[in-house]
């Protein structure tokens, strides 16, 4: 059986990018210091030979749950958007999403 | 002077004895003298408890039945939505959040008369073991201020083991509940999953994640797991069958139960834990239970499942906090720079680690050797309990592996905080419910918890046997002021 990965530093970078989270160079040195030893530790998981067991996702045996199709109210609109970092014409507004049209 | 229990309190209340607004009126005075030194509070709701006060007295007033813990003050963990009284989860990214609605068991306390009268520290996103990870900063242990209350429910059961409040809620995720309640010396118990609604509760590791009571007494957890537990239709994992009762097996003794001492849940904790958890067997055994040692080797693997399994849902359910429709936003020209500014400004360095981890665990590469196995040893886990349960009734085990520790002890080093939850763990990753009742004290004077383990939703016989060794604890603790 193969070895399980380990953790560097440039898991570390990739993780974060992909978490959206911005890291100085000193975070990302003491992360990784961290996280790699959770994940030598998790090691004796990852080690072990479980292929014929099945996984377990959830601790209830789950089913679609849905309601009768009827109206009823939700939140109010204007309580929802008071929460809101920014707001134009009762939507919530965000800074530009695509580039400008060529 | 012993601060009074929920129960006397609503008796008081309801017989018109005394006014739910004077009773509030005295947890607010006790919360103003003694939270600026213990920081269990994140906020107080103090004009709101009034109100609700009053309500519950004119329902009274009127003959109307005001509910079953009618004036009974309870704090709520900060992770728990409150409509319209700001909900923290002790981060930057939701200071100042007013959700516009209640979690269900708000509503439920509401109905059954409980006053809210304020929100709760916690480790930040209930991420931690010690509510060290709160931007607020920590919350100090009742008994000791140079130590942690224990985590992540800390202000939860800081409020109550120092008699603020008689009742709170947390939740718990890998012990949140159960391991401060311990450290805190107070009843805390987590449900069978499924049994509260998690509407309203803000997300850690949905299929981990229960709401759970804390108290000072085993009666006191039964009445108020009783107002929580039911079906909701708002959370498609609540269990759609009528709640198990709780509150009448407390009297009922353990003669003939069948309690399972588990090895693993002894072995690696300090001596004077261990040899409380033995007392208290001994004591079940001396009530007419069968007691015996038995071991269950696939625990010994929870811990390193569940810090896969839990920060790999994290890392999906925090993905919600991208600065568009609440909390914080910090600018930035686009909307991915924005999101990144905003999380990076937003998250402590705990939940950045959670974040990270679970990303790393569920990534292409990773996830059949990490995420995948942990998955699989869950099973593994979940099996070895139900055997166990085709030998005994109840588990006996402790809390946590040591009484309260030091602030600052584990802050450094994040795996060995982690280890402060192997006890607890186990539950979670199989769904059963588990309780921790006070039992003594380590050889540091703090105290100690017993936790009893039981199948799911056999929180009856789990209560039953909690009520034992509470009235256990009382007797060896009027022996010891006698001297015998």
């Amino acid at each position: 059986m193969s070895e399980p990965p380990t953790l560097g530093r440039d898991d570390v970078a990739h993780v974060a990018a992909l978490a959206r989270l911005s890291l100085s160079a000193e975070e990302l040195d003491t992360f990784t210091g961290q996280l790699a030893r959770v994940i030598e530790h998790a090691r004796d998981v990852a080690a072990l030979d479980v292929a014929d067991v099945a996984p377990t996702a959830h601790p209830l045996p789950l089913r679609n749950v849905l309601r009768t199709d009827e109206a009823c109210p939700g939140l109010d609109r204007e309580e929802v958007l008071a929460a809101a970092p920014d707001v134009e014409d009762g939507r919530f507004k965000v800074p530009r999403i695509v580039g400008e049209a060529p | 002077m012993s601060p009074e229990s929920a129960l006397a309190i609503a008796g008081a209340v309801r017989r018109g004895e005394r006014t739910a607004r004077s009773v509030t009126d005295a947890a607010l005075e006790a919360i103003a003298g003694r939270d600026p030194e213990l920081h269990a509070f994140l906020h107080v709701a103090a004009d709101e408890a009034r109100t609700a006060a009053d309500a519950v007295d004119r329902a009274v007033a009127a003959g109307r039945d005001p509910g079953p813990l009618a004036g009974v003050p309870i704090a709520l963990k900060d992770n728990l939505c409150t409509r319209g009284i700001p909900t923290t989860c002790a981060s930057r990214i939701l200071e100042g959040w007013r959700p516009p609605y209640d979690a269900t068991v708000v509503g439920r306390l509401r109905a059954a008369g409980a006053v809210v009268v304020g929100k709760t520290n916690l480790d930040e996103f209930a991420m931690g073991s010690s509510t060290e990870n709160s931007c607020a900063g920590p919350t100090r242990h009742p008994m000791d201020p140079t130590r942690v209350p224990g985590g992540s429910s800390g202000g939860s059961a800081a409020a109550v083991g120092a008699g603020l409040v008689p009742l709170a809620l947390g939740s718990d995720t890998g012990g949140s509940v159960r391991q401060p309640a311990a450290l805190c010396g107070t009843v805390g118990m987590k449900p069978t999953y499924g049994l509260v609604s998690r509407y309203g509760l803000v997300a850690f590791a949905s299929s981990l994640d229960q709401i759970g009571p804390f108290a000072r007494s085993v009666a006191d957890a039964a009445a108020l797991l009783e107002v929580i537990a039911g079906h909701d239709p708002l959370d498609s994992t609540s269990i759609d069958r009528p709640a198990p009762e709780i509150g009448r097996s407390l009297d009922a003794g353990v003669d003939g139960l069948r309690v399972g001492v588990v090895a693993e849940l002894l072995d690696d904790t300090a001596p004077d834990v261990a040899r409380r958890v033995r007392e208290a067997a001994e004591d079940l055994a001396r009530s007419g239970a069968q007691v015996e040692d038995l071991s269950m080797p696939e625990m010994r693997f929870g811990l390193s499942a569940y810090y896969l399994i839990a920060p790999a849902e994290a890392s999906s359910n925090l993905s919600r906090y991208d600065g568009v429709r609440y909390g914080l936003r910090v600018d930035g020209p686009d909307v991915a720079a924005m999101n990144t500014a905003t999380r990076t400004a937003g998250f402590g360095p705990e939940v950045k680690r959670r974040i990270m981890l679970g990303t790393y665990a569920l990534s292409a590469g990773y996830y059949d050797a990490y995420y995948g196995k942990a998955q699989r040893v869950r099973t593994l886990i979940i099996r070895a309990f139900d055997r166990a349960y085709e030998r005994v009734d109840v588990l006996l085990g402790a809390t946590a592996p040591t009484t309260a520790f030091p602030i600052g002890e584990r802050t450094a080093d994040p795996l060995a905080m982690y280890m402060s939850d192997v006890c607890t763990i186990p539950s979670n990753l199989s769904g059963h419910p588990a309780i921790s009742v006070p039992f003594g004290a380590g050889d540091d004077g703090l105290p100690v918890g017993v936790q009893v383990l039981a199948p799911a939703l056999c929180e009856g016989r789990m209560f039953q046997v909690a009520a034992e060794l509470e009235r256990a604890a009382a007797r060896r603790a009027a022996d010891g002021e006698r001297g015998t």
